[in-house]
């Protein structure tokens, strides 16, 4: 596949985390896309598809909680896995390196503030 | 005025073929500036040099701009770089080996900064370790392409078909994308004016800048502009290497080399350390050791051990490129000054490993502390030196573990247990590789020394490894006795 040669490659459809799994990672996209889906009683709600060179999985990072969202390849997907290991000896040295998450969350805390205000405005 | 023997040059001031002949002309030393004045400070529209545009200079470039940008300052970075990264042979490579360790690809894609594929000519996925007592897979357990391997170039100078981005020239390209300029020559020249450096680049008249950042990395002999500055500056030392690169073409490299990058611990005097990495159509092969010379490559590439693992059909002296840079061993101890920073190898750098990825954090740690905290000696004493210091004492530690290296390298015994314990647990799926993550972040560079150390002293790595040496031991001591009562 076109893209990055870094990273693990997902075929279509295959997951990448599961929702309710306990995790030690988040991910970069290096090519291709990725479904975020929540699970409820047994019942799917695609919250969005993410694009290369995105950030998922952040969460994990900074709770102690399990995942909130299954991550599944969407086509042919390669992902990169960042261990938190990694991530926060670096951020202990070097804690600007977290302004790219921050970000990252910002636009999501916008977007699902966005989403609200939509499903009100339906009822 | 001073005015040395251009290095490069014999006696009698004839040039030699290297690279880097230039001329160096310091003029008269004006006056230094204050230290640690308050004023120190960038502010908008403040005019800053990085001489070199290696890894260290175009990383310290974007992170300045990208950090000015978000507290909105408004800088005027020059990137002053004589090599052209789009032209393959000597002229647009940094010479190395080209492996993108585990942490920056890491660290690197959380910065917003993925590498592509066609920057990446391979994935390595694995290790393969060769001692004379045999060899070992030692795999990444995610089964993921964790680690890049990259060129500094677009290719050597017989390169067939230019498919590739060099790795610098993708920095670069980033860094003029935050709002640097590139000046296309070798700076020849540095004084003060006015309490500001002033810099000149060979044929152009001299600039002021309120700030430099010196990222020459150490193979240039322009380094000793900033020796007899006043700075107190002097150059880490360094030990030579060997780089060669042999052209085998993709399919076959699939074929014999794979996604492993091949480690050698073989015990040939003079030889610390060898690998072979591959990469697109390419394979380098790097030597680290005392006194390189040819008859210590032609000992290493004639092991069984190398041919073992290179096609059949290759020939040792049917290299496409050879040079021999210079690799620092012990850095700065004071990497910094009144508005001028050393950054990546010409400060501080991480010993035998991960150079690129120390580039990353000295460079950034620069930066960081030039927006926020200024640009005095008294500013990168507070916000610059501990990034530095951080690595420097990890060296130390690092000076330990390659003693233990050696030792392996020595004796055959504890080749033979660190090959036993290694085996095992490659074989053994979900169990801790105790010994396998200690040789991988050795050869990859991706954890700290410390980190390494500590895990070398868990009781359940130290018991492992006594059970392993002792029946490395006991099957060779058997042996002895039994052929000695044979006779
Ligand atoms: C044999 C060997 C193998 C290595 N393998 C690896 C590896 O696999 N992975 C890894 O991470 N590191 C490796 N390294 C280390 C790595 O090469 C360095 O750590 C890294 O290049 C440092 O980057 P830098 O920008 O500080 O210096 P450099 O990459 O040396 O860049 C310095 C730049 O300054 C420019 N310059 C020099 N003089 C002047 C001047 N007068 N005016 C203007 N510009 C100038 C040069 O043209 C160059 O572009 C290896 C080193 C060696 C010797």
């Amino acid at each position: 596949m076109s893209g990055g040669a870094l990273g693990k490659v997902y075929q279509d459809g295959e997951i990448i985390v599961r929702q309710g799994d306990h995790g030690e990672s988040m991910f970069v996209i290096q090519a291709g896309q990725v479904e975020v889906v929540a699970e409820r009683e047994g019942e799917e709600t695609l919250l969005r598809v993410a694009q290369a060179g995105e950030l998922l999985g952040e969460m994990a990072i900074f709770e102690k909680q399990p995942r909130s969202a299954t991550l599944r390849a969407l086509g042919e997907a390669k992902v990169l896995t960042i261990d938190k290991k990694n991530f926060m000896r670096r951020i202990n040295e070097d804690p600007t390196i977290a302004f790219r998450i921050l970000e990252t969350m910002s636009h999501r805390v916008r977007e699902l503030s966005n989403e609200i205000v939509r499903l009100k405005a339906e009822k | 005025m001073w005015n040395p023997r251009p290095v490069g040059t014999d006696t009698k001031g004839n040039m030699s073929s290297t690279d880097w002949v230039e001329t160096l002309d310091l003029g008269e030393i004006a006056e230094m500036p204050a230290a640690g004045s308050d004023a120190l400070t960038l502010v908008d529209g403040s005019r800053v040099a990085v001489i070199g545009g290696g890894p260290a200079g175009s990383i310290f470039s974007y992170f300045l701009l990208e950090m000015a940008t978000r507290v909105g300052l408004e800088l005027n970075v020059d990137i002053i770089e004589p090599r052209d990264f789009e032209r393959p042979a000597p002229i647009g490579c940094n010479m190395c080996g080209g492996i993108i360790s585990e942490s920056l690809v890491q660290n690197l894609a959380t910065e917003g900064i993925n590498l592509p594929g066609k920057v990446v000519q391979r994935g390595i996925d694995s290790y393969m370790l060769h001692m004379d007592v045999g060899s070992v897979r030692i795999a990444t357990p995610l089964q993921e392409m964790r680690i890049g391997a990259v060129t500094r170039g677009p290719g050597p100078r017989d390169v067939k078909e230019m498919k590739w981005e060099s790795f610098d020239h993708h920095l670069l390209k980033r860094s003029i994308e935050a709002g640097a300029k590139v000046v296309q020559g070798r700076v020849d020249h540095v004084d003060w004016t006015d309490g500001r450096p002033q810099v000149r680049t060979k044929g152009n008249l001299p600039e002021t800048y309120d700030l430099v950042a010196v990222a020459m990395g150490v193979n240039s002999p322009g380094l000793k502009l900033f020796e007899t500055l006043g700075l107190g500056y002097e150059r880490p030392s360094s030990t030579k290497t060997l780089i060669r690169e042999y052209y085998l073409g993709e399919e076959v490299i699939n074929r014999t080399l794979g996604s492993s990058m091949h480690v050698f611990l073989l015990d040939i005097p003079r030889l610390e350390f060898a690998a072979i990495i591959p990469k697109g159509d390419y394979v380098s092969m790097c030597l680290l050791g005392e006194d390189i010379d040819n008859a210590l490559v032609e000992e290493f590439v004639n092991t069984p051990e190398v041919q073992g693992c290179m096609p059949p059909e290759w020939k040792a002296d049917a290299r496409s490129c050879q040079c021999m840079p210079r690799i620092a061993v012990q850095g700065v101890k004071k990497p910094f000054a009144d508005r001028v920073v050393f950054i990546g190898d010409c400060g501080v750098t991480r010993l035998y490993k991960d150079g690129i990825g120390a580039a990353y954090r000295t460079s950034k740690a620069a930066a960081r502390t030039a927006v926020f905290e200024g640009i005095s000696e008294e500013a990168f004493r507070q916000g610059y030196l501990p990034a530095c210091r951080t690595i420097a004492n990890d060296n130390l530690i690092g000076k330990v573990t390659f003693l233990a290296t050696r030792v392996i390298q020595k004796t055959r015994f504890a080749r033979r247990a660190v090959l036993r314990m290694t085996k095992k647990e490659q074989q053994k799926e979900g169990h801790r590789r105790r010994m396998s993550s200690v040789l991988w972040d050795m050869f990859s560079g991706s954890a700290p020394y410390k980190d390494i150390f500590l895990r070398t002293l868990h009781p359940a790595f130290l018991g492992g490894l006594s059970w392993s040496l002792l029946t490395s031991v006991i099957p060779a001591s058997k042996k002895k006795k039994t052929e000695g009562a044979k006779k």
